[in-house]
């Protein structure tokens, strides 16, 4: 039999009882357009992710206290100026290194009043090392620095809250009780690590001279983080190593003593980030990959219930010439038609689910971009054809084994 | 051109063997026109399934055109129904939901053969409905229904038309009609072989095979033939 004749022959039992086809074809619909969805937003959030870890840079390491993340405020920390001095000065791999101090404080401006803002003191090497972009202004300069100069530089979301429209450079500013003048404003830093855009930068100096008060204490110069750049990305590692190696030295760590500090590479920390959304993102496609087993299921159901329907057609056939392989695979077809014809609505299905959620999040401040990667229609429809075929083998085979004489006989 | 020797068919009910044939040997010869008659039981329907390459013999030999039948595989034997073989029902067994049209091109899909609409339009003019190709069984009376399915049968140029009671769910005068067909098609010399319980349908055939009980009572001839 012809191929074209199988195709046709299937096709006008599918819509003979279109609302039979068009229900037995939710199952791979909403299985596949699940799986689209899924793959899509997978594929959008590593996308965001890597967007993000951009912004803050490849060759970036932290050292923090043990027990914090990377925005660390406030609690025990070991580390001090010396260590970041030490790690410029000996670390070969280190490219340039900047010490932060963290601490609350109320923030007042221009009639508002912020409390327990994000204070950090830094050094003008973060402005390269961290990645901040100046929108407005200037960044804390070596001269600021050195003169431990009480000026302040805010983050975007800061700015708009205490000034709005108006232009922050110049303003007067608050800070811990203490005056000081804004001379510049930061550009946004994404969502991810939105944090930022609420926080007040001033020289480290000046901060141990006025806020320093209200740290929580340890020995002197404390600092909560010391960001260091690498001199690239290829010495991530050994430059990691060097650290651990001084602070330990400088902090008398004996053998077997575990460090009091830690050091993250923010590229690690981007791996497994992204390790772990891979990971979820999969085991949803997997979840929506359950509903593709039951909508094969759907399909064996009706086909068993259409050869049933039709054994004296299926007579008939074998009567005038019809062989068993003839029988087989215009039963065959039908099935792998219907998931077919599910799975090309489902992609269409899935792609405007992904393209209205993309919307509502780019609408509430998460941007992302609405990719239908090429794979997943590939895997969508080779997938519907396969359940197609599975789930339609048994009904078929059922079918192409009935016997002609029997088959005729049947109501 | 058919040539049954010593035919034997036994069914297995459950435990029990039962015998439908006994035993049937004959031959018909091309372009005869025979009815098979005998009551309930008989093997009528059974002969007639050997002879049409849907049912294998037990034991014996069938000869179709000096083909051995009954050394062939499922997918000889329906090459052999498509091309070699016309069946006509007593229930018309016609595709329900598609125009007559289409179900006179039937076997002609599984023949592979192209130029399909013309051939079935042909037949369909020579059984008199060229003017219904388009309508569905449905549309159609019951003689009309069993004219397509005649069309049906003679499509693929067949050595032989089997009809199973061709004539029982029709009404006299459509019997009538209908048997006529099967006349002008045998005078065209078409082999027919026709199976009934009716004794005056069997009465239109020049040779009546009586049987009974799995087994060939008697072969009747008529005269004036």
């Amino acid at each position: 039999m012809k191929l074209w004749d199988c195709f046709s022959t299937a096709l006008q039992a599918l819509l003979r009882n279109k609302l039979r086809s068009i229900l037995t074809m939710l199952g791979i619909l909403i299985g596949v357009a699940a799986v689209i969805s899924v793959l899509s937003l997978g594929s959008a959030q590593a996308a965001i992710v890597e967007e993000s870890f951009a912004t803050l840079g490849a060759n970036l390491i932290y050292v923090t206290p043990p027990e914090l993340g990377i925005s660390g405020v406030g609690a025990q920390t070991t580390l001090t100026l010396e260590d970041a001095q030490a790690i410029a000065r000996h670390a070969t791999f280190v490219d340039m290194v900047a010490p932060s101090v963290q601490t609350y404080a109320q923030v007042v401006a221009g009639g508002e009043s912020l409390s327990n803002m994000i204070v950090a003191g830094v050094t003008p090497e973060a402005e390269a090392v961290d990645n901040y972009v100046v929108a407005q202004g200037s960044f804390i300069t070596e001269s600021d620095y050195r003169a431990k100069s009480r000026v302040a530089v805010l983050g975007s979301e800061v700015a708009k809250t205490l000034f709005g429209e108006m232009d922050a450079i110049g303003q007067s500013i608050r800070i811990g009780g203490r005056q000081f003048q804004v001379i510049g404003v930061l550009e946004s830093r994404g969502a991810v690590f939105g944090l930022e855009d609420m926080r007040v930068y001033v020289p480290l100096s000046t901060f141990y001279t006025t806020l320093a008060a209200s740290q929580a204490g340890s020995r002197g110069n404390s600092v909560n983080t010391i960001s260091v750049r690498a001199k690239s990305s290829d010495v991530l590692e050994p430059a990691r190593q060097e650290i651990i190696d001084i602070l330990r030295n400088l902090h008398n760590l004996r053998e077997g003593e575990g460090n009091d500090f830690r050091v993250i590479s923010v590229a690690s920390v981007a791996e497994q980030l992204t390790q772990v959304l891979g990971i979820i993102q999969y085991i949803l496609a997997g979840i929506a990959g359950i509903s593709l087993l039951v909508g094969g299921i759907g399909i064996m159901n009706i086909m068993l219930v259409s050869v049933t329907e039709r054994i004296r057609e299926i007579g008939l056939r074998k009567a005038v010439g019809a062989k068993r392989r003839d029988i087989l695979v215009q039963f065959l077809i039908e099935a792998a038609t219907l998931s077919l014809c599910g799975g090309a609505v489902g992609v269409g299905l899935g792609w405007i689910i992904v393209k209205i959620m993309s919307a509502i999040a780019t609408n509430a401040g998460f941007p992302f971009t609405a990719t239908l990667p090429i794979y997943a229609i590939a895997l969508a429809a080779g997938v519907s054809i396969f359940i197609g075929l599975i789930s339609g083998l048994y009904p078929a085979v059922r079918a192409a084994r009935l016997d002609p004489i029997e088959s005729l006989r049947h109501e | 051109m058919i040539e049954l020797e010593n035919i034997t068919k036994v069914y297995k009910a459950g435990q029990t063997e039962v015998p439908a044939l006994r035993g049937i040997s004959c031959r018909i010869e091309s372009g005869e026109m025979v009815s098979i008659i005998g009551p309930s039981g008989s093997g009528k329907s059974t002969i007639m399934n050997i002879i049409g390459c849907l049912d294998k013999p037990t034991s014996g030999k069938y000869r179709l055109d000096g083909i051995e039948i009954d050394k062939l595989n499922d997918n000889q034997l329906a090459e052999i129904r498509n091309k070699k073989i016309g069946f006509v029902f007593q229930s018309f067994n016609l595709l329900p939901r598609v125009t007559s049209l289409a179900n006179v091109e039937l076997p002609l899909i599984y023949s592979g053969v192209s130029n399909r609409r013309q051939k079935a339009l042909q037949v369909l003019e020579a059984v008199g409905l060229g003017h219904r190709v388009t309508h569905k069984p449905s549309e159609l009376a019951g003689g009309e229904q069993q004219r397509v399915a005649i069309a049906r049968a003679l499509v693929n140029n067949p050595s032989l038309i089997l009809a199973d009671e061709p004539t029982g769910n029709l009404d006299t005068k459509t019997s009538q009609e209908i048997m006529l067909i099967f006349k002008k098609l045998n005078e065209q010399g078409m082999t027919i072989v026709l199976v009934t319980h009716e004794p005056d349908i069997a009465a239109h055939t020049q040779r009546t095979i009586k049987l009974r009980d799995g087994q060939i009572e008697v072969s009747v001839r008529r005269g004036s033939w």
